[in-house]
Protein backbone atom coordinates (compact mmCIF):
# COMPACT_ATOMS: atom_id res chain seq x y z
CA UNK A 1 0.00 0.00 0.00
CA UNK A 2 1.66 3.16 -1.15
CA UNK A 3 2.05 6.13 1.80
CA UNK A 4 1.45 8.80 -0.46
CA UNK A 5 -1.95 10.27 0.57
CA UNK A 6 -2.63 11.06 -2.55
CA UNK A 7 -2.20 7.39 -4.40
CA UNK A 8 -4.57 6.13 -1.88
CA UNK A 9 -6.85 8.60 -2.51
CA UNK A 10 -6.55 8.15 -6.31
CA UNK A 11 -7.50 4.80 -5.78
CA UNK A 12 -10.05 4.42 -3.38
CA UNK A 13 -11.57 7.29 -5.65
CA UNK A 14 -11.01 7.37 -9.44
CA UNK A 15 -9.32 4.17 -9.80
CA UNK A 16 -12.48 2.13 -8.21
CA UNK A 17 -14.66 3.12 -10.68
CA UNK A 18 -15.09 2.74 -14.21
CA UNK A 19 -16.43 5.91 -16.05
CA UNK A 20 -19.02 3.76 -17.64
CA UNK A 21 -20.10 2.13 -13.95
CA UNK A 22 -20.68 6.13 -12.91
CA UNK A 23 -22.30 7.38 -15.44
CA UNK A 24 -23.93 4.21 -17.07
CA UNK A 25 -25.46 3.84 -20.78
CA UNK A 26 -27.25 0.64 -20.30
CA UNK A 27 -28.83 -1.18 -17.55
CA UNK A 28 -28.68 -5.39 -16.86
CA UNK A 29 -32.61 -5.51 -18.58
CA UNK A 30 -34.18 -6.74 -15.45
CA UNK A 31 -34.43 -2.85 -14.80
CA UNK A 32 -37.33 -2.71 -16.00
CA UNK A 33 -40.14 -1.50 -13.89
CA UNK A 34 -42.14 1.39 -12.72
CA UNK A 35 -40.67 0.99 -8.91
CA UNK A 36 -36.79 2.57 -10.23
CA UNK A 37 -38.69 5.74 -10.97
CA UNK A 38 -38.82 6.53 -7.42
CA UNK A 39 -35.56 6.65 -6.81
CA UNK A 40 -35.00 9.13 -9.73
CA UNK A 41 -37.70 11.11 -8.67
CA UNK A 42 -36.33 11.41 -5.11
CA UNK A 43 -33.12 13.06 -6.73
CA UNK A 44 -35.46 15.19 -8.60
CA UNK A 45 -37.44 16.39 -5.69
CA UNK A 46 -34.66 17.39 -3.74
CA UNK A 47 -32.93 18.92 -6.66
CA UNK A 48 -36.25 21.15 -7.09
CA UNK A 49 -35.69 21.63 -3.33
CA UNK A 50 -32.02 23.36 -3.47
CA UNK A 51 -33.67 25.08 -6.40
CA UNK A 52 -36.33 26.82 -4.56
CA UNK A 53 -34.75 26.41 -1.51
CA UNK A 54 -32.07 29.17 -2.83
CA UNK A 55 -35.18 31.31 -4.19
CA UNK A 56 -36.13 32.22 -0.92
CA UNK A 57 -32.73 32.89 0.33
CA UNK A 58 -32.91 35.85 -2.40
CA UNK A 59 -34.62 38.27 0.06
CA UNK A 60 -34.20 37.03 3.63
CA UNK A 61 -36.68 34.71 5.81
CA UNK A 62 -39.88 37.01 6.09
CA UNK A 63 -39.75 38.12 2.36
CA UNK A 64 -42.33 35.59 1.56
CA UNK A 65 -44.89 36.64 3.92
CA UNK A 66 -45.38 40.20 2.22
CA UNK A 67 -44.52 39.40 -1.72
CA UNK A 68 -46.77 37.43 -3.97
CA UNK A 69 -43.51 36.13 -5.68
CA UNK A 70 -42.16 35.07 -2.37
CA UNK A 71 -45.41 33.05 -1.36
CA UNK A 72 -45.17 31.39 -4.47
CA UNK A 73 -41.54 30.68 -3.90
CA UNK A 74 -42.46 29.31 -0.69
CA UNK A 75 -45.51 26.96 -2.10
CA UNK A 76 -43.21 25.77 -4.67
CA UNK A 77 -40.94 24.59 -1.88
CA UNK A 78 -43.32 23.05 0.45
CA UNK A 79 -45.17 20.99 -2.32
CA UNK A 80 -41.72 19.94 -3.21
CA UNK A 81 -40.94 18.60 0.16
CA UNK A 82 -44.54 16.79 0.06
CA UNK A 83 -42.86 15.26 -3.13
CA UNK A 84 -39.99 14.70 -2.11
CA UNK A 85 -41.21 12.23 1.25
CA UNK A 86 -43.97 10.66 -1.28
CA UNK A 87 -41.28 9.86 -3.25
CA UNK A 88 -38.92 8.58 -0.52
CA UNK A 89 -41.67 6.46 1.16
CA UNK A 90 -42.44 4.38 -1.75
CA UNK A 91 -39.10 4.27 -2.71
CA UNK A 92 -38.11 2.94 1.05
CA UNK A 93 -41.02 0.25 0.16
CA UNK A 94 -39.76 -0.51 -2.97
CA UNK A 95 -36.97 -1.86 -1.68
CA UNK A 96 -37.92 -3.38 1.14
CA UNK A 97 -39.92 -5.86 -1.21
CA UNK A 98 -37.60 -6.12 -3.41
CA UNK A 99 -35.17 -7.00 -0.85
CA UNK A 100 -32.81 -4.83 -2.13
CA UNK A 101 -30.10 -4.85 0.84
CA UNK A 102 -29.24 -8.76 -1.09
CA UNK A 103 -25.59 -8.98 -2.53
CA UNK A 104 -23.69 -7.36 0.61
CA UNK A 105 -25.80 -3.88 -0.60
CA UNK A 106 -26.66 -3.38 3.29
CA UNK A 107 -24.57 -0.23 3.34
CA UNK A 108 -27.00 0.89 0.69
CA UNK A 109 -29.97 0.21 2.61
CA UNK A 110 -28.33 1.58 5.58
CA UNK A 111 -26.79 4.70 3.83
CA UNK A 112 -30.87 5.12 2.61
CA UNK A 113 -32.06 5.04 6.17
CA UNK A 114 -29.20 7.97 7.71
CA UNK A 115 -30.78 9.94 4.17
CA UNK A 116 -34.61 9.57 5.35
CA UNK A 117 -33.27 10.55 9.29
CA UNK A 118 -31.44 13.39 7.84
CA UNK A 119 -34.35 14.21 5.90
CA UNK A 120 -36.37 14.48 8.70
CA UNK A 121 -34.31 16.54 10.27
CA UNK A 122 -33.92 19.37 7.78
CA UNK A 123 -37.56 19.30 7.16
CA UNK A 124 -38.19 19.71 11.04
CA UNK A 125 -35.75 22.61 10.71
CA UNK A 126 -37.59 23.96 7.80
CA UNK A 127 -41.15 24.15 9.97
CA UNK A 128 -39.22 26.01 12.32
CA UNK A 129 -37.81 29.26 9.99
CA UNK A 130 -41.46 29.60 8.52
CA UNK A 131 -41.59 32.95 10.87
CA UNK A 132 -45.10 32.39 11.05
CA UNK A 133 -47.58 30.90 13.30
CA UNK A 134 -46.99 27.55 12.93
CA UNK A 135 -43.46 28.02 13.21
CA UNK A 136 -43.91 29.27 16.52
CA UNK A 137 -45.75 26.56 17.66
CA UNK A 138 -44.11 23.66 16.58
CA UNK A 139 -40.96 25.22 18.06
CA UNK A 140 -42.68 25.07 21.77
CA UNK A 141 -44.30 21.88 21.49
CA UNK A 142 -41.18 20.22 19.91
CA UNK A 143 -38.68 21.45 22.33
CA UNK A 144 -40.52 19.05 25.04
CA UNK A 145 -39.21 16.40 22.46
CA UNK A 146 -35.49 17.47 22.50
CA UNK A 147 -34.93 18.57 26.03
CA UNK A 148 -36.39 15.48 27.47
CA UNK A 149 -33.32 13.47 25.90
CA UNK A 150 -30.83 16.37 26.46
CA UNK A 151 -30.34 17.32 23.31
CA UNK A 152 -32.21 20.71 23.52
CA UNK A 153 -29.81 22.08 25.40
CA UNK A 154 -27.92 21.57 22.25
CA UNK A 155 -29.95 22.53 20.02
CA UNK A 156 -33.01 24.93 21.13
CA UNK A 157 -35.76 24.81 18.82
CA UNK A 158 -36.67 28.05 19.78
CA UNK A 159 -33.52 29.72 18.75
CA UNK A 160 -35.02 30.74 15.22
CA UNK A 161 -31.51 31.81 14.17
CA UNK A 162 -29.75 28.35 14.70
CA UNK A 163 -32.23 27.15 13.29
CA UNK A 164 -32.17 29.27 9.76
CA UNK A 165 -28.86 28.43 9.80
CA UNK A 166 -28.88 24.72 10.04
CA UNK A 167 -31.62 24.10 7.46
CA UNK A 168 -30.22 26.51 5.16
CA UNK A 169 -26.51 25.89 5.03
CA UNK A 170 -25.46 22.97 7.36
CA UNK A 171 -28.72 20.19 6.99
CA UNK A 172 -28.87 20.64 3.41
CA UNK A 173 -25.05 20.39 2.90
CA UNK A 174 -24.61 16.82 5.32
CA UNK A 175 -28.43 15.62 3.01
CA UNK A 176 -26.61 16.05 -0.39
CA UNK A 177 -23.74 14.56 1.10
CA UNK A 178 -25.41 11.26 2.05
CA UNK A 179 -27.40 10.77 -1.60
CA UNK A 180 -24.16 11.28 -2.92
CA UNK A 181 -22.48 8.47 -1.08
CA UNK A 182 -25.92 6.45 -1.57
CA UNK A 183 -25.78 6.96 -5.42
CA UNK A 184 -22.17 5.75 -4.96
CA UNK A 185 -22.49 2.87 -3.22
CA UNK A 186 -25.18 1.93 -5.89
CA UNK A 187 -23.60 2.65 -8.84
CA UNK A 188 -20.10 0.70 -7.64
CA UNK A 189 -22.97 -2.69 -6.79
CA UNK A 190 -24.75 -2.46 -9.70
CA UNK A 191 -29.07 -2.42 -9.55
CA UNK A 192 -29.85 -6.11 -7.27
CA UNK A 193 -30.84 -8.51 -9.98
CA UNK A 194 -34.39 -9.89 -9.18
CA UNK A 195 -35.19 -12.75 -6.14
CA UNK A 196 -34.57 -15.74 -7.38
CA UNK A 197 -34.88 -19.35 -6.01
CA UNK A 198 -32.64 -20.62 -3.29
CA UNK A 199 -29.67 -19.46 -4.70
CA UNK A 200 -30.44 -15.93 -3.74
CA UNK A 201 -31.36 -16.74 -0.58
CA UNK A 202 -27.94 -18.27 0.57
CA UNK A 203 -26.32 -15.44 -1.13
CA UNK A 204 -28.76 -12.70 0.79
CA UNK A 205 -25.90 -11.87 3.45
CA UNK B 1 -36.96 -19.21 -17.00
CA UNK B 2 -35.56 -19.54 -13.25
CA UNK B 3 -31.83 -18.36 -14.04
CA UNK B 4 -30.06 -19.01 -10.62
CA UNK B 5 -29.14 -15.46 -10.07
CA UNK B 6 -26.20 -14.59 -7.62
CA UNK B 7 -26.81 -10.71 -6.38
CA UNK B 8 -23.22 -10.79 -4.97
CA UNK B 9 -21.77 -10.80 -8.70
CA UNK B 10 -22.03 -7.93 -11.24
CA UNK B 11 -24.30 -8.70 -13.40
CA UNK B 12 -23.53 -10.56 -17.24
CA UNK B 13 -26.59 -11.35 -18.29
CA UNK B 14 -28.65 -9.15 -20.75
CA UNK B 15 -28.75 -5.31 -20.51
CA UNK B 16 -31.06 -2.66 -22.08
CA UNK B 17 -30.55 0.79 -23.16
CA UNK B 18 -30.35 3.42 -20.69
CA UNK B 19 -29.35 7.19 -20.50
CA UNK B 20 -29.07 8.25 -16.64
CA UNK B 21 -28.80 12.00 -17.54
CA UNK B 22 -31.81 12.28 -19.63
CA UNK B 23 -33.95 10.44 -16.67
CA UNK B 24 -32.86 12.49 -14.59
CA UNK B 25 -33.36 16.01 -16.55
CA UNK B 26 -37.08 14.66 -17.54
CA UNK B 27 -37.72 13.86 -13.96
CA UNK B 28 -36.67 17.60 -12.77
CA UNK B 29 -38.74 19.24 -15.49
CA UNK B 30 -41.47 16.57 -13.79
CA UNK B 31 -41.26 17.35 -10.83
CA UNK B 32 -41.28 21.37 -11.27
CA UNK B 33 -44.16 21.34 -13.31
CA UNK B 34 -46.06 19.16 -10.43
CA UNK B 35 -44.85 21.13 -7.72
CA UNK B 36 -45.63 24.47 -9.50
CA UNK B 37 -48.83 22.94 -10.50
CA UNK B 38 -49.79 22.24 -7.24
CA UNK B 39 -48.69 25.68 -6.18
CA UNK B 40 -51.07 27.05 -7.99
CA UNK B 41 -53.63 24.79 -7.21
CA UNK B 42 -53.24 25.19 -3.23
CA UNK B 43 -50.43 27.72 -2.37
CA UNK B 44 -49.36 27.51 1.42
CA UNK B 45 -50.46 28.27 4.81
CA UNK B 46 -48.89 31.27 6.06
CA UNK B 47 -51.11 31.76 9.95
CA UNK B 48 -49.26 35.27 11.01
CA UNK B 49 -46.92 35.36 14.16
CA UNK B 50 -48.12 35.81 17.01
CA UNK B 51 -46.32 38.37 19.74
CA UNK B 52 -46.39 39.30 23.56
CA UNK B 53 -48.49 42.49 22.43
CA UNK B 54 -51.14 40.78 20.00
CA UNK B 55 -51.56 38.39 22.98
CA UNK B 56 -51.94 41.18 25.65
CA UNK B 57 -54.14 42.97 23.20
CA UNK B 58 -56.58 39.87 22.66
CA UNK B 59 -56.40 38.23 26.27
CA UNK B 60 -55.20 40.78 28.72
CA UNK B 61 -56.84 38.65 31.24
CA UNK B 62 -54.91 35.60 30.47
CA UNK B 63 -51.67 37.56 29.68
CA UNK B 64 -52.20 38.66 33.84
CA UNK B 65 -52.57 35.25 34.99
CA UNK B 66 -49.79 34.02 33.15
CA UNK B 67 -48.14 36.64 34.22
CA UNK B 68 -48.48 36.14 37.76
CA UNK B 69 -48.28 32.36 37.67
CA UNK B 70 -44.39 33.61 36.45
CA UNK B 71 -43.94 34.94 40.03
CA UNK B 72 -45.62 32.51 41.76
CA UNK B 73 -43.46 29.63 39.99
CA UNK B 74 -46.50 28.13 38.53
CA UNK B 75 -46.51 28.13 34.79
CA UNK B 76 -45.08 25.38 33.14
CA UNK B 77 -41.57 27.16 32.10
CA UNK B 78 -41.37 28.41 35.91
CA UNK B 79 -41.42 24.62 36.49
CA UNK B 80 -39.67 22.97 34.08
CA UNK B 81 -36.33 22.29 34.72
CA UNK B 82 -32.90 21.40 32.53
CA UNK B 83 -31.94 22.81 30.13
CA UNK B 84 -33.84 26.52 31.41
CA UNK B 85 -33.22 26.08 35.14
CA UNK B 86 -33.46 23.73 38.59
CA UNK B 87 -36.96 23.69 39.01
CA UNK B 88 -37.46 20.05 38.47
CA UNK B 89 -35.04 17.72 37.40
CA UNK B 90 -37.43 16.99 33.75
CA UNK B 91 -37.62 13.64 32.26
CA UNK B 92 -36.61 10.13 32.35
CA UNK B 93 -36.13 6.62 31.27
CA UNK B 94 -35.16 4.47 34.43
CA UNK B 95 -32.00 5.50 35.29
CA UNK B 96 -31.39 7.47 32.28
CA UNK B 97 -31.69 10.79 33.13
CA UNK B 98 -30.79 12.98 29.98
CA UNK B 99 -32.35 16.11 30.77
CA UNK B 100 -31.01 16.12 33.69
CA UNK B 101 -27.66 15.29 32.60
CA UNK B 102 -27.83 18.06 29.95
CA UNK B 103 -27.90 20.72 32.08
CA UNK B 104 -28.93 24.39 32.74
CA UNK B 105 -27.49 25.76 29.78
CA UNK B 106 -30.21 27.99 28.36
CA UNK B 107 -30.47 29.36 32.37
CA UNK B 108 -34.12 30.94 32.14
CA UNK B 109 -35.62 32.52 35.39
CA UNK B 110 -38.86 33.29 34.62
CA UNK B 111 -39.62 35.48 37.45
CA UNK B 112 -37.06 37.63 36.60
CA UNK B 113 -36.31 36.99 32.63
CA UNK B 114 -39.99 37.46 31.82
CA UNK B 115 -41.75 40.05 34.21
CA UNK B 116 -38.60 41.77 36.82
CA UNK B 117 -35.92 42.59 34.35
CA UNK B 118 -38.20 43.80 31.43
CA UNK B 119 -39.71 46.49 34.49
CA UNK B 120 -37.02 47.54 36.31
CA UNK B 121 -35.34 49.16 32.75
CA UNK B 122 -38.62 49.92 31.62
CA UNK B 123 -39.50 53.91 31.95
CA UNK B 124 -43.02 53.65 34.13
CA UNK B 125 -41.80 54.28 37.74
CA UNK B 126 -44.55 52.94 39.60
CA UNK B 127 -43.41 49.42 37.86
CA UNK B 128 -39.64 50.20 38.93
CA UNK B 129 -40.75 50.64 42.51
CA UNK B 130 -42.41 47.65 42.48
CA UNK B 131 -39.68 45.59 41.17
CA UNK B 132 -37.24 47.17 44.36
CA UNK B 133 -40.28 46.29 47.13
CA UNK B 134 -40.35 42.37 45.52
CA UNK B 135 -36.63 41.96 45.76
CA UNK B 136 -36.56 43.53 48.98
CA UNK B 137 -38.72 40.43 50.25
CA UNK B 138 -38.18 37.43 51.32
CA UNK B 139 -38.71 34.22 49.28
CA UNK B 140 -41.54 32.97 51.13
CA UNK B 141 -43.07 36.64 51.02
CA UNK B 142 -42.79 37.38 47.48
CA UNK B 143 -44.43 33.40 46.98
CA UNK B 144 -47.66 34.16 48.77
CA UNK B 145 -48.15 37.50 47.58
CA UNK B 146 -48.05 36.13 44.12
CA UNK B 147 -50.15 32.97 44.88
CA UNK B 148 -52.58 34.88 46.72
CA UNK B 149 -52.38 37.43 43.77
CA UNK B 150 -52.91 34.32 41.47
CA UNK B 151 -55.76 32.83 43.46
CA UNK B 152 -57.69 36.35 43.50
CA UNK B 153 -56.84 37.04 39.16
CA UNK B 154 -58.95 33.62 38.98
CA UNK B 155 -61.55 33.96 41.58
CA UNK B 156 -62.45 37.31 39.50
CA UNK B 157 -62.16 35.36 36.45
CA UNK B 158 -62.71 37.96 33.83
CA UNK B 159 -60.46 40.63 35.26
CA UNK B 160 -56.94 42.06 34.64
CA UNK B 161 -56.49 43.38 38.12
CA UNK B 162 -57.99 43.18 41.71
CA UNK B 163 -57.92 45.20 43.70
CA UNK B 164 -56.26 45.19 47.10
CA UNK B 165 -57.42 47.35 50.04
CA UNK B 166 -55.64 45.44 53.15
CA UNK B 167 -52.33 45.01 51.01
CA UNK B 168 -52.69 41.24 50.89
CA UNK B 169 -50.31 41.22 47.58
CA UNK B 170 -47.50 43.84 48.03
CA UNK B 171 -46.01 45.02 44.61
CA UNK B 172 -47.78 41.69 42.70
CA UNK B 173 -50.85 44.15 41.61
CA UNK B 174 -48.71 46.81 40.49
CA UNK B 175 -45.97 44.25 38.64
CA UNK B 176 -48.80 43.11 36.99
CA UNK B 177 -50.09 46.31 35.59
CA UNK B 178 -46.98 47.75 34.42
CA UNK B 179 -45.86 44.47 32.65
CA UNK B 180 -49.71 44.55 30.95
CA UNK B 181 -48.88 47.84 29.61
CA UNK B 182 -45.91 47.42 29.05
CA UNK B 183 -46.67 44.06 26.33
CA UNK B 184 -49.58 46.12 24.81
CA UNK B 185 -47.49 48.88 23.55
CA UNK B 186 -44.76 46.31 22.01
CA UNK B 187 -42.03 47.27 24.41
CA UNK B 188 -41.97 43.72 26.21
CA UNK B 189 -41.38 41.88 22.91
CA UNK B 190 -38.41 43.81 22.23
CA UNK B 191 -36.98 43.98 25.67
CA UNK B 192 -37.24 39.65 25.97
CA UNK B 193 -35.46 39.50 22.85
CA UNK B 194 -32.87 42.16 23.17
CA UNK B 195 -32.01 40.88 26.77
CA UNK B 196 -28.91 38.99 25.67
CA UNK B 197 -28.03 40.14 22.43
CA UNK B 198 -28.51 43.53 20.50
CA UNK B 199 -28.84 41.90 17.16
CA UNK B 200 -31.33 39.42 18.22
CA UNK B 201 -32.08 36.45 16.01
CA UNK B 202 -32.75 33.81 19.25
CA UNK B 203 -36.78 34.04 20.50
CA UNK B 204 -36.31 31.44 23.08
CA UNK B 205 -37.72 33.98 25.42
CA UNK B 206 -40.88 35.13 24.61
CA UNK B 207 -41.92 32.00 23.21
CA UNK B 208 -41.34 30.15 26.19
CA UNK B 209 -43.29 33.29 27.86
CA UNK B 210 -46.31 32.92 24.51
CA UNK B 211 -46.14 28.68 25.47
CA UNK B 212 -47.27 29.35 29.23
CA UNK B 213 -50.77 31.07 28.27
CA UNK B 214 -53.60 28.39 27.92
CA UNK B 215 -55.86 31.09 27.05
CA UNK B 216 -54.31 32.80 24.36
CA UNK B 217 -51.36 30.88 22.57
CA UNK B 218 -52.44 27.22 23.22
CA UNK B 219 -56.23 27.95 22.48
CA UNK B 220 -55.26 29.29 19.37
CA UNK B 221 -53.22 26.04 18.65
CA UNK B 222 -56.27 24.12 19.50
CA UNK B 223 -58.85 25.94 16.84
CA UNK B 224 -55.63 25.37 14.29
CA UNK B 225 -56.43 21.63 15.26
CA UNK B 226 -52.58 21.71 16.44
CA UNK B 227 -52.53 20.52 19.53
CA UNK B 228 -50.96 17.40 21.08
CA UNK B 229 -53.89 15.46 21.23
CA UNK B 230 -54.93 16.37 17.66
CA UNK B 231 -51.71 14.76 16.11
CA UNK B 232 -50.50 18.11 16.55
CA UNK B 233 -46.51 17.70 15.42
CA UNK B 234 -47.54 17.13 12.03
CA UNK B 235 -50.34 18.90 11.17
CA UNK B 236 -50.29 22.24 9.69
CA UNK B 237 -52.52 25.03 10.14
CA UNK B 238 -55.65 25.74 8.16
CA UNK B 239 -55.64 22.06 5.99
CA UNK B 240 -52.63 22.02 4.25
CA UNK B 241 -50.66 18.67 4.66
CA UNK B 242 -47.51 19.08 6.80
CA UNK B 243 -45.01 16.91 8.24
CA UNK B 244 -46.95 13.82 7.93
CA UNK B 245 -43.73 11.54 7.61
CA UNK B 246 -44.15 11.81 11.20
CA UNK B 247 -47.46 10.04 11.74
CA UNK B 248 -45.71 7.03 13.95
CA UNK B 249 -44.16 9.63 16.12
CA UNK B 250 -47.32 11.79 16.91
CA UNK B 251 -49.56 7.98 16.88
CA UNK B 252 -47.61 7.44 20.57
CA UNK B 253 -48.94 10.63 21.88
CA UNK B 254 -52.47 9.25 21.18
CA UNK B 255 -52.44 6.37 23.27
CA UNK B 256 -51.61 4.92 26.89
CA UNK B 257 -48.50 4.12 28.47
CA UNK B 258 -47.54 7.81 26.08
CA UNK B 259 -50.40 9.53 26.75
CA UNK B 260 -50.65 9.58 30.35
CA UNK B 261 -46.97 9.09 31.03
CA UNK B 262 -45.27 12.45 33.04
CA UNK B 263 -42.05 10.95 30.97
CA UNK B 264 -44.04 10.76 27.17
CA UNK B 265 -41.44 12.85 25.36
CA UNK B 266 -38.61 10.65 27.01
CA UNK B 267 -40.51 7.48 26.11
CA UNK B 268 -41.63 8.63 23.19
CA UNK B 269 -38.38 9.85 21.79
CA UNK B 270 -36.54 6.67 22.72
CA UNK B 271 -38.80 4.48 20.80
CA UNK B 272 -38.30 6.40 17.78
CA UNK B 273 -34.72 6.07 18.00
CA UNK B 274 -34.88 2.23 18.23
CA UNK B 275 -37.55 1.90 16.10
CA UNK B 276 -34.73 3.76 13.73
CA UNK B 277 -32.44 1.60 14.74
CA UNK B 278 -34.27 -1.46 13.76
CA UNK B 279 -34.97 -0.49 10.28
CA UNK B 280 -31.58 0.36 9.50
CA UNK B 281 -31.09 -3.06 11.06
CA UNK B 282 -33.84 -4.46 8.52
CA UNK B 283 -31.56 -6.76 6.07
CA UNK B 284 -30.08 -8.80 9.46
CA UNK B 285 -33.45 -8.76 11.49
CA UNK B 286 -34.32 -12.98 11.17
CA UNK B 287 -38.03 -12.77 10.63
CA UNK B 288 -38.27 -9.14 8.96
CA UNK B 289 -35.49 -10.03 6.30
CA UNK B 290 -37.61 -12.72 5.08
CA UNK B 291 -41.12 -11.21 4.74
CA UNK B 292 -40.04 -9.61 0.89
CA UNK B 293 -39.34 -13.87 0.10
CA UNK B 294 -42.41 -15.14 1.66
CA UNK B 295 -45.12 -12.09 0.87
CA UNK B 296 -43.86 -12.49 -3.36
CA UNK B 297 -44.80 -8.41 -4.37
CA UNK B 298 -41.45 -8.67 -6.16
CA UNK B 299 -42.80 -10.99 -8.70
CA UNK B 300 -45.00 -7.88 -9.18
CA UNK B 301 -42.50 -5.35 -9.41
CA UNK B 302 -41.10 -7.71 -11.98
CA UNK B 303 -43.40 -8.89 -13.65
CA UNK B 304 -41.90 -8.98 -16.92
CA UNK B 305 -38.38 -10.38 -15.97
CA UNK B 306 -40.37 -12.98 -13.94
CA UNK B 307 -42.54 -13.67 -17.63
CA UNK B 308 -39.67 -13.81 -19.49
CA UNK B 309 -40.37 -11.39 -21.89
CA UNK B 310 -37.27 -9.82 -21.16
C1 LIG C 1 -32.84 11.20 0.04
C2 LIG C 1 -33.43 10.06 -0.14
C3 LIG C 1 -33.07 9.01 -1.18
C4 LIG C 1 -32.65 9.18 -2.47
C5 LIG C 1 -32.43 10.50 -3.21
C6 LIG C 1 -32.46 7.87 -3.04
C7 LIG C 1 -32.06 7.61 -4.34
C8 LIG C 1 -31.85 6.35 -4.88
C9 LIG C 1 -31.60 6.05 -6.27
C10 LIG C 1 -31.56 7.07 -7.37
C11 LIG C 1 -31.43 4.71 -6.39
C12 LIG C 1 -31.19 3.91 -7.67
C13 LIG C 1 -32.47 3.77 -8.46
C14 LIG C 1 -33.52 2.98 -7.76
O1 LIG C 1 -33.27 1.80 -7.46
O2 LIG C 1 -34.58 3.53 -7.50
C15 LIG C 1 -31.53 4.15 -5.05
C16 LIG C 1 -31.35 2.82 -4.74
C17 LIG C 1 -31.50 2.27 -3.48
N1 LIG C 1 -32.06 2.90 -2.37
FE1 LIG C 1 -32.39 4.89 -2.22
N2 LIG C 1 -32.74 6.93 -2.05
C18 LIG C 1 -33.12 7.58 -0.92
C19 LIG C 1 -33.55 7.01 0.27
C20 LIG C 1 -33.53 5.63 0.51
C21 LIG C 1 -34.11 4.99 1.66
C22 LIG C 1 -34.86 5.73 2.78
C23 LIG C 1 -33.85 3.64 1.56
C24 LIG C 1 -34.22 2.52 2.48
C25 LIG C 1 -34.18 2.57 3.75
C26 LIG C 1 -33.11 3.44 0.34
C27 LIG C 1 -32.64 2.21 -0.09
C28 LIG C 1 -32.10 1.99 -1.34
C29 LIG C 1 -31.51 0.75 -1.78
C30 LIG C 1 -31.35 -0.52 -0.91
C31 LIG C 1 -31.12 0.92 -3.11
C32 LIG C 1 -30.39 -0.09 -4.00
C33 LIG C 1 -31.40 -0.76 -4.85
C34 LIG C 1 -30.82 -1.68 -5.88
O3 LIG C 1 -29.65 -2.07 -5.84
O4 LIG C 1 -31.64 -2.00 -6.73
N3 LIG C 1 -32.95 4.67 -0.28
N4 LIG C 1 -31.80 5.18 -4.14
Amino acid sequence: MSTSWTTRVRKATLESYKPEDLLPDTQPAYVASWIYIFGVATIAAFVMLIATGLWLTLEGPAWWHGSGVGHFANSMHLWSVELFFVFMVVHLWGKFWMAAWRGRRIATWVSGVVAFMASLVTAFTGYLIQTNFDSQWIATEAKDGFNSIGVGAFFNALNTGQAILLHVALLPLVLGGIVVWHIILIRRKGVVPPIDNDATLEGSK
Amino acid sequence: MTMKVDPSVKWSGPTRPYDLIKELAVAVLVIGLLAAGLSFLFSSPDEKAVTLKSWAQTNPVDFAQTATGELAGTTTSASYGPPYNKAASGQHFGILKLQDWSGVRIPINPAKSFVLNPLASYNDVAGQDAVVTWNAATADQQTAWATGYADALGKAKDATAVADPSNLYGPVPTLITSLLNMAKGGALDGSLLTSDSTLPTNFTKPLLFLADSEGYFAAKAEEQHLGGGQWGVMNETGSWPGQSWLWLFSFWYQVDPFKSSDNADTLVMLLMGLFTLLLALVPVLPVIRKIPYKIPIHRLIWKDWYNKKL
